[in-house]
């Protein structure tokens, strides 16, 4: 009988990732809706690792081990997870909807014949049945999930749908057990990750950010929230279809591909809310966002809305922003 | 050098979705389409390759009803070379395993040098359908991929970690690689362009019945708008002009931005 739940900590070398933690606390409140034991599984050549996450309340840290765990490939990964689920026998595999997951984990599932109930924003028991609920058409709109079939249920979560300071810490370290496993042939060669070339701005450092979304329809109209930025003192920033397009450049591209800031004014202009653009905004002191579309995912995060067209806005903002500030 | 391109059909970004009666999905009927994204970018990448290492083929591939020919036609006028169109009409449901599958069993006896899909879909988001149809074609696979480099035997592929990191990976060859947004300018097909595409192949294929008909792994119950979950301050009720003087009221005396 699979039984429990099984929780993927994802490392890069050695360094935990926060979500990993919040997916801790994913499967914590899904184990105790459900009455089920919850464990961690972490992989690497050995289970010096798996001790950091022994200190969370976890029936028991799995340390699955290789030499070739040692550097992250889909490859390795996906064959380790398999031997470690198999051995495991778990109800759910929990992951967090990182870009290492992404790369690996629907493999997993394909060798169980399945697919990935990815990137879910909540999950909720009732009657002993899991509902998951994942943001789709990009965050528009809410669908709740259920798996079909026999166990194990794969599914990840988005980062920050749980907080990783929820995370229960146990009274004693949760024991460690080391699971060496097969990993088969490995296709793929990583070499070091690396950052571009030093960052021109340092958007972190602005009080004011502007920034613009493909509803500013035109290189030409930059100018505008350009004049915006320096009567406020600010800097400029975009959506990453914005420095796609080549209209700014990379370095002032917010989200999860891009920067991270957390000014005291955060003025989006033209941007519908995605999720990888939120998580590289949302703690700013001050949100405001306007959109036309009355119904777009910004407006969730915004302190300030206005529901209209940007050209209308901005030269009217920037004159009364003029006289008040005589 | 032989490439597939996967390339879907998905809502246009600036339609405004309403959810239907049975509360299970959209409103499908009076939707305008578009193509991916990042499946654009995916195209672009193959054409630029081909053009790149002295031919071959680009073949495009699309999962879904008659109206995914638009996309089809406009990928052999930006320069494709020929397209398999697998015709099914309800695709809205298919979760990524069975789309995989049905893909898989389209494109297996092609025996590409290179599969490229984009890096997730607009609509339904599962971001896995690539990953999973490597696994089923036996190909070493790479996502998130914002540079390709197939000059040597095998590849290199520069994939986009978070937070403005990256890495490169060497890679066996044959592979599938899933295409991040803003690897490179996507060019406009040109009337000589749209003039050469009447001449190209479409073949239609049925799907898979097996992989169709399978039992889905994950069945959406419920669709819905997100809950709000923060109180904003909507200004100007609907007059644009007048909420900017509203805010800029507000950013000085409530904010205290100035
Ligand atoms: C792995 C991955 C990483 C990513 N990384 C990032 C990232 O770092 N940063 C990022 O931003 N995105 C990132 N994205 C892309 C992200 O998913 C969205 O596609 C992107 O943020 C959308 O940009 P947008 O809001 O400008 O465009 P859209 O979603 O097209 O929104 C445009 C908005 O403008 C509004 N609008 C149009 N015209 C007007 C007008 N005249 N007046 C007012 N409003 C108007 C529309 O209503 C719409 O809401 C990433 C995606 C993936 C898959």
């Amino acid at each position: 009988m699979p039984n429990g739940i099984l929780v993927f900590a994802e490392h890069r070398g050695g360094a935990f990732n926060k979500t990993s933690f919040e997916a801790v606390a994913a499967a914590q409140q899904l184990g105790a809706s459900l009455g089920q034991p919850v464990s961690a599984v972490v992989l690497g050549t050995d289970a010096a690792l798996a001790s950091q996450v022994a200190a969370y309340k976890l029936d028991k840290v799995v340390s699955v081990e290789h030499p070739k765990l040692a550097d992250y490939t889909p490859d390795g990964y996906a064959d380790a997870m398999e031997r470690a689920v198999r051995a495991l026998d778990p109800q759910f595999v929990i992951m967090p909807h990182t870009y290492l997951v992404r790369d690996y984990a629907p493999k997993l599932a394909a060798r169980f014949g399945k697919d990935l109930i990815s990137d879910c924003v909540r999950a909720s028991v009732s009657d002993g049945a899991v509902t998951f609920s994942r943001r789709i058409f990009q965050g528009k709109i809410d669908a709740d999930v259920v798996a079909n079939g026999e166990p194990p249920v794969f599914a990840t979560f988005q980062s920050g749908a749980y907080r990783a300071d929820q995370a229960e810490r146990g009274g004693e370290a949760a024991a460690v057990e080391s699971l060496p496993v097969e990993v088969g042939e490995v296709r793929m060669q990583p070499e070091e990750p690396f950052q571009e070339v030093k960052q021109a701005v340092d958007l972190t450092k602005a009080d004011t950010i502007i920034a613009i979304g493909r509803g500013i329809k035109g290189q030409e109209h930059i100018a505008l929230a350009q004049q915006l930025a320096d009567l406020l003192g600010g800097e400029i920033a975009a959506s990453r279809p914005i420095c796609d397009a080549g209209w700014l450049p990379i370095d002032r591209q917010i989200g999860s591909s891009g920067q991270t800031v957390t000014p005291k004014l955060y003025i989006a202009l033209g941007i519908s809310g995605a999720i990888q653009h939120l998580v590289g905004m949302k703690n700013a002191s001050t949100i405001v966002a306007v959109n036309k579309d009355p119904e777009a995912p910004i407006f969730d995060i915004a302190d300030y809305g206005i529901v209209g067209d940007l050209f209308e806005v901005i030269p009217v903002l920037t004159e009364e922003i003029k006289k008040l500030k005589g | 050098m032989k490439i597939i391109v996967l390339m879907k059909q998905v809502a246009n970004k600036d339609a405004i979705l309403r959810i239907n009666k049975s509360e299970t999905w959209i409103e499908e009927g009076d939707l305008s389409h578009e193509v991916n994204e990042s499946d654009g970018y995916a195209l672009e990448e193959a054409l630029r390759l081909k053009e790149k290492h002295g031919g071959g083929e680009v073949v495009v591939c699309s999962l879904g009803p008659q109206r995914v020919k638009s996309v089809i036609k406009d990928a052999l006028a930006r320069g494709a070379d020929r397209a398999i169109h697998v015709v099914s009409d309800d695709t809205a449901q298919l979760g990524p395993y069975a789309a995989a599958k049905v893909l898989s069993e389209a494109i297996k006896d092609e025996q590409a040098d290179l599969v490229l899909t984009g890096l997730q879909s607009d609509d339904n988001g599962y971001a896995q359908t690539g990953v999973i149809l490597a696994e089923l074609l036996g190909l070493p696979h790479a996502t998130i991929v914002i540079e390709v480099d197939a000059s040597g035997e095998g590849l290199r592929v520069k994939r986009e970690l978070e937070s403005g990191w990256y890495q490169w990976y060497a890679m066996t060859r044959p592979a599938l690689l899933t295409i991040q947004s803003g690897i490179s300018q996507i060019r406009y097909a040109t009337l000589k362009g749209i003039m050469a595409a009447k001449k190209k192949e479409i073949k239609e294929v049925a799907p898979n019945a097996e992989a169709l008909s399978a039992a889905a792994h994950q069945r959406i119950t419920k669709v819905y708008f997100p809950q709000k979950t923060k109180q904003t301050q909507f200004l100007g009720d609907g007059d644009a002009k007048a909420g900017a003087a509203q805010l800029a009221e507000k950013l000085r005396t409530e904010a205290r931005i100035f």
